[in-house]
């Protein structure tokens, strides 16, 4: 591939995947230096931060003491075997490592669920329950003129989200594409990325995240030709919310976009249900598409293999051989908490971010060395992160695009999914 | 080592092989005409049983991101349809959107050994392949769509040169890893992104300024010129719209002899008669494809009972949505690409406008001549799942089973079709032509789907039982590359299936202009976006056979 080959004489990388974040940004520029990877274009905080990790390749453990990999792998295998109920959980991993975890979670008789999938369940829920039209990233950047950004910090989740699909000043559609507006449905959000010549208006609607779903109840009510009473709509001034509803009307292409880790508040499925029956209602009319993000971790990947796997997204349980699924009763932190498990697999291979839940339940760790346990786990075994110590593919947050990883660096660190696999040859 | 296949009735339409009594040799997973002292190893003797080649589906939605989301949307669909695992196979679920490791199995135990995935968005052919790749036993290959993505319609609302047009079709199929080109709803799958919500056949693109006749005609062409062996596969303009059968007729007569397939036209041959202005088309659809040699067709046949249809169209399922049952859907605009809609359905045999569709499935069965140019479909999981296919030969092979479920059905939907006319009975070798040859041969696949010497071994065997929808749903024996995968109708081996495609050429030249494409507009690189071999291959798991094409002209 043109991508791979050097330049300078360096293994000097063009268009390289990020896995830092959701939207996987594809235009990196990576090139090794001696103190390890450098980005040269195109970073941005997370991806630098992660990209620029040295490399440190400790040896795997067991109870705290160094051993050799095959030992750790055949006491982690022997503690999955005497496990009743063994939850395979984190998932921060790829495609492939998915998949490992999958045919071990069967093997073994366990629960799978990802680290983040309290967020993702916002939106399942509702897929679950009433659906929604939705957009892509391509799609949004090129056919958009409305821009909601609802109770969601997204600038802070994804650094180059407004950059990549909010401000280019390109378009499919135009060599002089109209400006967008921008509104933010939320206070205390970060607008500072909403600038540049294709930004028009910037709207601020300063309302608590919670109340989005009443805003957006009302506007779906008006837009039915219902009244609402009342000077203030979920604590919003009423013309505001009538400027909003307006505002969608007239859109020729609006996109709602939120990001379901920032709506961190109870059931707030209900807010993403009310946004998306909002969106199907303008569509009768005029076109507009929700937009959800977050997929931080690889939790698309981890959901979207699960679903085509075992048919359903995560919190499926294998403990009786079939596929067993109850969204609330194999949600990962109910079962720690209610101590329904006696053995935690925690794999997360990106960041540092995704560290292994406080808990007495014992563990195997399959970890970045970027992670650093406050309880020694049982078994540790350090892994490689996918896109930098080896190769993999990614699912993006939109659910349609999916990436290719590269190995950028020689390193000991092992492929998760090839310790997976070991792991269940030994059960 | 050397297997005998002894004395059964072999249909083999390829080689005009009519329930002869023939033996059989397997080696190194292909059929072989041995020397006549050479050892048998094993021997499996089949006097009085039914020999096929094994089953190929050649319109079959089991991989790819809509398919996941239906899916994720249904798991009402799964309970009570789990699966659990044995030593031998994965776990999985499901009954009209099964899990891909189940899908693959139950394909298997079915006696098919190939199905292709037919609407694989160029934006998502990664998550297509990586899901075909989950789907085990049997091969794959996937249709990469066109026809609605920006690239193209610019080219042609430009006039590019044709030849720039088929460097782009043929860039987009070693790009998307694909054996054959779909068009769904021509052009309006981005139309509907422009809030058009229909768009006739000679009706323009409100931004391109080009209809679906110029679409249809410059892949039909394109493809002819590019030597691809599977003609433009339609799936045409007004989906599931009274009145629809118009539109067909016209799409026939509008191909100019060019060859086409038209995918699972039973949603496309619909009239306007009577109280409920919905009456069959399906005689005046047949009597057009009989009399166009240049035309063939699958029927995506509906069959009665839950499911979640899946569909590319997300301008015509939008409209759908109105009938989705449970009332839940997903309809999304895809990357300047494509589109997709789900939405779950329920057909009823008590409904005048389902039992009316089951009818005029049937009908087109039964009055197209050429089972050559027919093949069967359910366009899964559309119509209902792959897992109907042994009822519906029943259906078809059986008139007095027929005209019994036809008591069931609203009686009123008989009036305004000609199925209770109808007295053709499909007989064994026209099965094996619907199911396997013909499909073989209108993709392209050079050694399947016949069992003549140098065809690849694989072969089902079917217990000759004169229910026969007992008889296609359990085979007696599947061998896939000569290798025994079930046995009385259970999975025995598990092995890891082909990825079929097909690689016309093109000027890399186009790569150029891709490249700045891509870079100005798109959120993936154009070199990330192609998928290379390795990704298929992936170490083993998967394997590639490149389909031949004909020569390019020009």
């Amino acid at each position: 591939m043109d991508s791979e080959k050097s330049k300078n004489g360096a293994n000097h990388h063009l268009n390289v995947a990020c896995p830092f974040c959701g939207i996987v940004c594809d235009d990196l520029e990576i090139a090794p230096t001696d103190k390890g990877l450098k980005v040269l274009r195109n970073g941005c905080a997370k991806s630098i931060a992660a990209f620029e990790r040295p490399l440190v390749e400790p040896s795997p453990q067991v109870d705290g003491k160094d051993v050799p990999l095959d030992e750790a792998i055949a006491v982690a295998a022997q503690l999955i075997k005497e496990s009743r109920l063994p939850i395979f959980g984190g998932l921060g991993t790829d495609v492939d490592g998915m998949r490992a975890i999958m045919s071990v979670a069967e093997k073994g008789g366990g629960i799978v669920d990802h680290a983040l999938s309290e967020g993702q369940y916002r939106n399942f829920r509702v897929l679950q329950s009433s659906g929604w039209v939705m957009t892509t990233l391509t799609e949004a950047r090129n056919r958009a003129d409305l821009f909601i950004i609802a109770g969601s910090d997204v600038h802070k989740i994804h650094p180059r989200f407004f950059e990549r699909i909010v401000c280019n000043e390109m378009s499919m559609f135009s060599d002089a594409p109209p400006k967008r507006t921008v509104v933010f449905l939320g206070e205390g959000l970060d607008q500072s990325a909403a600038q540049g010549p294709r930004i028009g208006e910037v709207v601020t609607l300063p309302c608590k995240a919670e109340r989005i779903g009443e805003i957006v109840d009302a506007m779906r009510a008006m837009n039915k030709g219902l009244t609402i009473p009342g000077d203030m709509i979920g604590g919003l001034p009423r013309a505001m919310v009538e400027n909003l509803l307006a505002r969608c009307k007239a859109a020729t292409y609006g996109v709602i976009v939120w990001a379901p880790p920032s709506l961190a508040f109870p059931n707030a499925d209900l807010t993403v249900q009310a946004v998306s029956e909002f969106v199907k209602d303008l569509n009768s009319v005029s076109r507009f598409a929700g937009l959800s993000l977050g997929g931080n971790e690889g939790a698309v990947s981890a959901g979207a293999v699960c679903a085509w796997q075992s048919g359903f997204p995560l919190r499926v349980s294998f403990a009786s051989g079939k596929p067993d699924y109850d969204s609330e009763r194999y949600a990962m932190s109910r079962m720690l908490a209610a101590k329904e498990s006696d053995l935690l697999l925690w794999l997360a291979s990106y960041t540092a971010d995704l560290s292994p839940p406080e808990t007495d339940v014992p563990m195997i760790l399959l970890a970045t060395p970027a992670i650093k346990p406050t309880r020694t786990p049982r078994v540790y075994i350090p892994v490689g992160t996918p896109g930098i110590d080896h190769a993999g593919l990614i699912v993006r947050v939109d659910n349609v695009v999916s990436l290719p990883l590269r190995k950028l660096r020689q390193s000991k660190l092992p492929r998760a999914a090839d310790v997976l696999a070991s792991i269940e040859a030994s059960l | 080592m050397l297997i005998k296949l002894t004395g059964g009735r072999v249909y083999d339409p390829e080689n005009g092989i009519d329930g002869e009594v023939r033996d059989i040799y397997i080696e190194n997973g292909r059929i072989v005409a041995p020397a006549p002292d050479a050892k048998i190893a094993h021997e499996y003797a089949l006097h009085g049983r039914v020999v096929m080649a094994g089953g190929i589906d050649p319109h079959s939605h089991i991989g790819g991101g809509k398919v996941t989301i239906a899916r994720m949307l249904m798991p009402e669909d799964h309970i009570g349809d789990e699966v659990a695992r044995t030593d031998l196979t994965r776990a999985g679920v499901g009954y009209a959107i099964p899990s891909t490791l189940t899908a693959g199995y139950r394909y298997a135990e079915m006696g098919y050994t190939a199905a292709f995935e037919p609407a694989m968005l160029p934006a998502n052919a990664r998550q297509a392949h990586m899901e075909l790749a989950d789907t085990p036993i049997i091969d794959k290959g996937a249709f990469v769509m066109l026809g609605s993505d920006d690239f193209f319609l610019r080219q042609l609302s430009r006039k590019a040169d044709f030849s720039a047009i088929k460097d782009y079709i043929a860039w987009t199929m070693h790009a998307a890893q694909a054996i054959a080109v779909k068009i769904v709803n021509p052009g309006g799958i981005s139309a509907f992104k422009f809030n058009q919500r229909k768009l006739d056949l000679d009706e323009k693109h409100v931004y391109y300024g080009v209809s679906p006749r110029d679409i249809i005609v410059t892949l039909a062409r394109g493809l002819k010129e590019l030597g691809v062996v599977h003609p433009i596969h339609i799936h045409g303009c007004n989906l599931g719209v009274p009145g629809g059968v118009e539109t067909t007729l016209n799409t026939i007569k509008g191909a100019e002899g060019l060859p086409i397939h038209l995918t699972h036209i039973q949603f496309h041959s619909y009239g306007t008669e009577g109280d409920m202005k919905f009456s069959s088309g399906a005689a005046r659809v047949a009597e057009a494809v009989n009399a166009n040699k240049n035309v063939s067709i699958d029927v995506g046949q509906v069959m009665f009972g839950q499911t979640c249809t899946a569909s590319g169209d997300a301008m015509r399922q939008f409209v759908n949505t109105r009938s989705a049952y449970p009332k839940k859907w997903v309809v999304m605009d895809i990357e300047c690409d494509a589109g997709c809609g789900v939405v779950p359905f329920k057909y009823r045999d008590k409904s005048f406008v389902n039992a009316l569709q089951w009818a005029i499935g049937l009908e087109l069965f039964l009055l197209v001549n050429d089972p050559w140019r027919l093949f069967l479909t359910t366009d899964h999981p559309n119509g209902g799942p792959f897992t109907c296919y042994p009822h519906l030969i029943r259906l078809l092979m059986d008139k007095s089973f027929r005209k019994e479920m036809m008591q069931t059905i609203n009686q009123d939907a008989l009036k305004y079709s000609t199925l209770p006319t109808l007295d053709r009975e499909y007989t064994l070798y026209e099965i094996a032509i619907m199911t396997r040859a013909g499909p073989a041969r209108s993709l392209g696949l050079k050694d399947r789907g016949h069992l003549g010497v140098g065809a690849c071994a694989d072969i089902t065997v079917y217990d000759d039982n004169p229910n026969r929808e007992a008889m296609f749903a359990t085979p007696e024996l599947v061998f896939k590359n000569g290798e025994l995968i079930v046995r009385n109708g259970r999975i025995v081996k598990v092995v890891n299936g082909a990825t079929h495609v097909a690689r016309p050429s093109y000027d890399p030249g186009i790569e150029k202009s891709l490249k700045t494409y891509f870079d100005d507009y798109h959120t993936v690189r154009m070199e990330n976006f192609r998928l290379s071999d390795e990704e298929i291959m992936n170490g083993g798991r998967g394997s590639l056979i490149i389909q031949p094409t004909g020569a390019r002209v020009a």
